[in-house]
Order: structure tokens, then C-alpha cells, then sequence
């Protein structure tokens, strides 16, 4: 297999006197999505926040194209993060600039670009995110989901390399929630970007997914196709497949009673 | 074994302040270093405005009642000696050199100083600041640089403000409310003010300006990492601290400063 884009050697990280990640082996390859599921409060976005520099691991090395991305000087440092872009799971947007600022926010203070430039990108990427109505709002002033697609909008505004996506589907209907794995899944083919995803969204996420990556007590203990995942035998797998199981009972639940009451 | 344990908080407690001086004066490093970047200028302006133009009404409604009450004093106090001749004088040299840069330095760090620590800190805790970080944009640059230009032009002009209206409130109450004579008291005033008064003035009110802005954006940047509180608690305590420190600090300062002018 190629050299992995970005690779986890042993990445041991503690917060607060907690092991959040213990000795983290991982690899994610160029022009892939790669998925990485877990519970909640595993170390998901932790884990994600080392690619970007946010968190530096208390032990083990992350390697850039076989480069450990610790020991980049201040330009090698530049240039690896003018590749990357990152949606944050809270959204991260700033409250006193509109919708369009926002967007507009990295292409305004990190290029050269012509006012009529920006324009043009920002609006494209709003219009794809269904927010051009939306630009002169301010994100107190949207729902949930909308600022959610802001965040989106900003993240790939710059056309970046490779975008780290954190949970980028909470709190959408589900045909907004497909649209914006659909709209990951096209430009990743289009643009052809490295896309690294947290989502809790399964199995609708393994539609887009190349690799699959389960983070569980702060160890990588799967990583290989969704296929592959299917023959995993793992106590995380029987939790999922539990509760999808169970939401299964409760709809079906549903239906028996409709039919038995004659409920349309 | 007592004694032990007293030695060693003390050793803490002077490490404590040692590393968060050099931290500030590390981060005001950092901020001065972008002053001069040619994507500031937008948001000085802005700066300018929510700093310098919004605390107007307020610096200008202090300088007033400040020249008034002094004004007041004076008049009583002097009246006793027979020396009511000197109110232009006494006043206008209180304010000029003392008062005016003071108590605008102070009014500013409650009016505009309290809102930095909160806006910041509120940026920190929402990952605003990380997102920056994560665009490649300097986030001292970008929040604390702007806010840093626009409190040094503005603390000066504001504190030449409070000592104009503060001069006028001092006839006021003097002049038009006690009855002395007006040409006596502007007389004291034009008489009695040199230019070095003035020039200490100024430096005073820069460095309290650089002062305000770097405590009060240091508290809210570093908002995460306080030990005392977490989330919107410790906003309002960086906020608390902001203002405390650099009351405290403008006063420190000004005792400094004027040993070394006068």
C-alpha cells in the first residue's frame, strides 16, 4: 500500500489525568474518506485536533507524508496547515460577523484574492450549502442545522487538500443530513480531498466511506473497509448493531400498531 | 515543617507571577508585532469606534463632575487661607497631570476593558479562537493587535478630553456657582501649565493604554486555562481579574512614572 498521508505512531494523549488516547496506531491515505466512529466521549474530536496542531500527544509521533509534523520548521508548519481545513463539532463560527463573513473570513485574512473573487467562492459554496437567503443573517440568528452548514461552507471555501470533518451531520433532518454526505461524497470525488470524518451516522456514513477507522477506550481497534467491519466481531460492533436493532424493534413496533388500529 | 510549607507557597506563589509577567510581556510582544500589518487597518477603525468614540459620553460625563467636585473642594479648602486666586491652578494641574489620565484610564478599563476579557474569553470558550488557529490567521493579530492601536490613539485624545471638560467643570462650580472670578481662574490655569505637564500626561495615558488592553485581552485569551473556574464562570472571573489587575496596575504605573518624570 502507498505511504499513508497521515499516520499515528503510538499517539498517547492525557487530559486531565485521563488516557483519553492510548497508544494510537492509525493510517489515512491520500484522496480517501476515512471515517472514524466511536461513542461518545472516546476521544473522536481529540484524536482529530492532533492532525491540526490543536493538540500536540503527550507520547508517539503524527507523520505528514512520512515527516513527523513535530519537528516542521515554521514554513513546513504553514504549509501543512494551508492544506487542511477543520469543521468544528460546535461549529466554531463567530457571533458578530454574518453568515457571508464568516465564509468569507479565511479567504479575506490568509490569500490575495480580489474582492470579486471571494464573492464568487463565497457565494458559490453558500448556494451549494442551501444558505444563500441565509448570508446576511448572523449565526445567532439561524437554526441548528443552518449553522451547522455554515461551518460546512467555511471548511471548504478554501478548496483545501484535506478537511477534517467533526460529527458535520448532528442536528439535520435526515434529507439534509444525506445531502451534506452526498455533497462530501461529490466533491471528495470531484475535488479529490482527503476527508477524515467523525460521525455517529451509521451505516448511512459507509455509503461514503473508503476506510473505516473504530476508536474505542482510546485505542484504534479496527481499521479497514466498511465490508470489512461487517465480519468484525468487537463489544463496540454489538453496541451498534444493538441499537440499530433496537430502533428497528421500536419502528416496527410502530407499524404493528398502525395496522393493528387501522391507523393510516 | 510549618515554616516549610509557608516558604513553599510563597516560592509558588512568586513563580505563579513570574511566568504570568513573562507571559504578558510575551504577549504584548506578539501583539505589537502585528500592529503594522497592512490587512489591520478595517479593524482599527473598528476598535477606534467601540473604544475610543463609545467611551466619549462617559470620560467626558466623569471629567466634568470631576472639575466640578474639585472645583467645590478647592474653594471651601482655600477660602480658609485666603488663597482662592490659586483654583485654576491647583485644578488644572491635578488634572493634567493626575486625574485626567488616571481616572480615564480607569473609566475606560470598566467601559471597554471589561468587554475585551468577555468578548475574548467568550471566543476561547467557543473555540472561536481555535478556528482561527486552524484558518492560519494569527489570532493575536487578528483580536488583540487592533484592539492595542486603537487603545494607544485613543486613551491620550480621551484623557485630553476628560482635562478640557474637567477644567470647564471646574469653573463651573467655582466661577458660575461660588462666584469667583473667572478671569482669575483662567488666568491660573494658562499660568500655571507647562508643556511637560502635558507631555507626562500623554505618556501616561499611552502606557495605561497599553496596560488596559494587554491585561484585559490576556485574561480573556487565556480564559481556559484558569484553575478557579470553567466554562461561562470563568469568563466572568477572567473578566473580574481584567478589571482588577489593571486598576491596580494604572495606579502602579502612574506612581512609576511620575517619580521618573517629576
Amino acid at each position: 500500500m502507498d505511504t499513508p498521508l497521515i499516520e499515528f505512531r503510538n499517539v498517547v494523549k492525557r487530559l486531565g489525568g485521563r488516557i483519553v488516547l492510548d497508544g494510537i496506531d492509525l493510517q489515512i491515505y491520500e484522496g480517501e474518506v476515512t471515517v472514524l466512529i466511536g461513542k461518545s466521549g472516546s476521544g473522536k474530536s481529540v484524536l482529530l485536533k492532533h492532525i491540526i496542531g490543536l493538540l500536540a500527544p503527550d507520547e508517539g509521533e503524527i507523520l505528514f507524508r512520512g515527516k513527523p509534523i513535530g519537528n516542521m520548521n515554521r514554513t513546513e508548519w504553514d504549509k501543512h496547515m494551508s492544506r487542511i481545513s477543520y469543521m468544528f463539532q460546535n461549529n466554531a463560527l463567530f457571533d458578530s460577523l454574518t453568515v457571508y463573513e464568516n465564509i468569507a473570513l479565511p479567504l479575506r485574512q490568509t490569500t490575495h484574492l480580489a474582492k470579486k473573487e471571494i464573492n464568487k467562492r463565497v457565494m458559490s459554496r453558500a448556494g451549494q450549502t442551501e444558505l444563500t437567503g441565509e448570508v446576511s443573517k448572523y449565526p445567532s440568528e439561524l437554526s441548528g442545522g443552518m449553522q451547522k452548514r455554515v461551518a460546512l461552507a467555511r471548511a471548504l471555501v478554501t478548496d483545501p487538500e484535506i478537511v477534517l470533518f467533526d460529527e458535520p451531520t448532528t442536528g439535520q433532518d435526515p434529507v439534509r443530513r444525506n445531502a451534506i454526505l452526498g455533497m462530501i461524497a461529490e466533491y471528495q470525488k470531484k475535488i479529490g480531498f482527503t476527508a477524515v470524518l467523525i460521525s455517529h451516522d451509521i451505516p448511512d456514513v459507509f455509503f461514503i466511506a473508503n476506510r473505516v477507522l473504530v476508536l474505542y477506550e482510546g485505542k484504534i481497534v479496527f481499521q479497514g473497509t466498511p465490508q470489512e467491519l461487517e465480519g468484525f466481531k468487537h463489544p463496540i460492533t454489538d453496541e451498534y448493531i444493538q441499537s440499530i436493532k433496537a430502533f428497528k424493534e421500536k419502528v416496527s413496533g410502530m407499524d404493528s400498531r398502525r395496522h393493528f388500529t387501522g391507523q393510516p | 515543617m510549618a515554616i516549610s510549607t509557608a516558604f513553599n507557597n510563597l516560592g509558588k506563589t512568586v513563580m505563579h507571577w513570574v511566568d504570568e509577567t513573562g507571559a504578558l510581556a510575551i504577549f504584548l510582544g506578539r501583539s505589537l508585532l502585528k500592529v503594522f500589518h497592512y490587512r489591520q487597518p478595517p479593524f482599527i477603525i473598528q476598535q477606534l469606534y467601540y473604544i475610543g468614540a463609545k467611551s466619549i459620553h462617559i470620560v467626558a460625563l466623569v471629567g466634568l463632575f470631576t472639575g466640578m467636585v474639585l472645583g467645590l473642594q478647592l474653594y471651601y479648602a482655600l477660602t480658609r487661607v485666603g488663597s482662592t486666586g490659586l483654583i485654576g491652578m491647583v485644578i488644572v494641574i491635578a488634572l493634567v497631570r493626575e486625574l485626567g489620565p488616571v481616572l480615564t484610564a480607569i473609566m475606560i478599563t470598566a467601559r471597554a476593558g471589561s468587554s475585551m476579557a468577555t468578548e475574548i474569553g467568550i471566543q476561547r470558550m467557543s473555540e472561536q479562537i481555535d478556528a482561527l488557529h486552524t484558518m492560519r490567521i494569527d489570532s493575536i493579530g487578528y483580536l488583540v493587535s487592533p484592539r492595542l492601536t486603537a487603545c494607544i490613539i485613543s486613551f491620550p485624545l480621551l484623557t485630553a478630553l476628560f482635562d478640557l471638560i474637567g477644567i470647564l467643570g471646574g469653573y463651573i462650580s467655582s466661577v458660575f456657582m461660588l462666584g469667583l472670578n473667572g478671569g482669575n481662574y483662567f488666568y491660573g490655569v494658562r499660568t500655571s501649565l507647562d508643556i511637560n505637564d502635558i507631555t507626562g500626561g500623554f505618556i501616561k495615558a499611552i502606557v495605561f493604554g497599553i496596560i488596559v488592553c494587554t491585561v484585559c485581552c490576556f485574561q480573556g485569551y487565556f480564559t481556559h486555562m484558569r484553575s478557579d473556574g470553567h466554562g461561562a464562570k470563568s469568563v466572568g472571573l477572567s473578566t473580574t481579574s481584567a478589571v482588577v489587575i489593571s486598576c491596580v496596575l494604572i495606579l502602579v504605573a502612574d506612581y512609576v512614572i511620575t517619580a521618573l518624570i517629576l
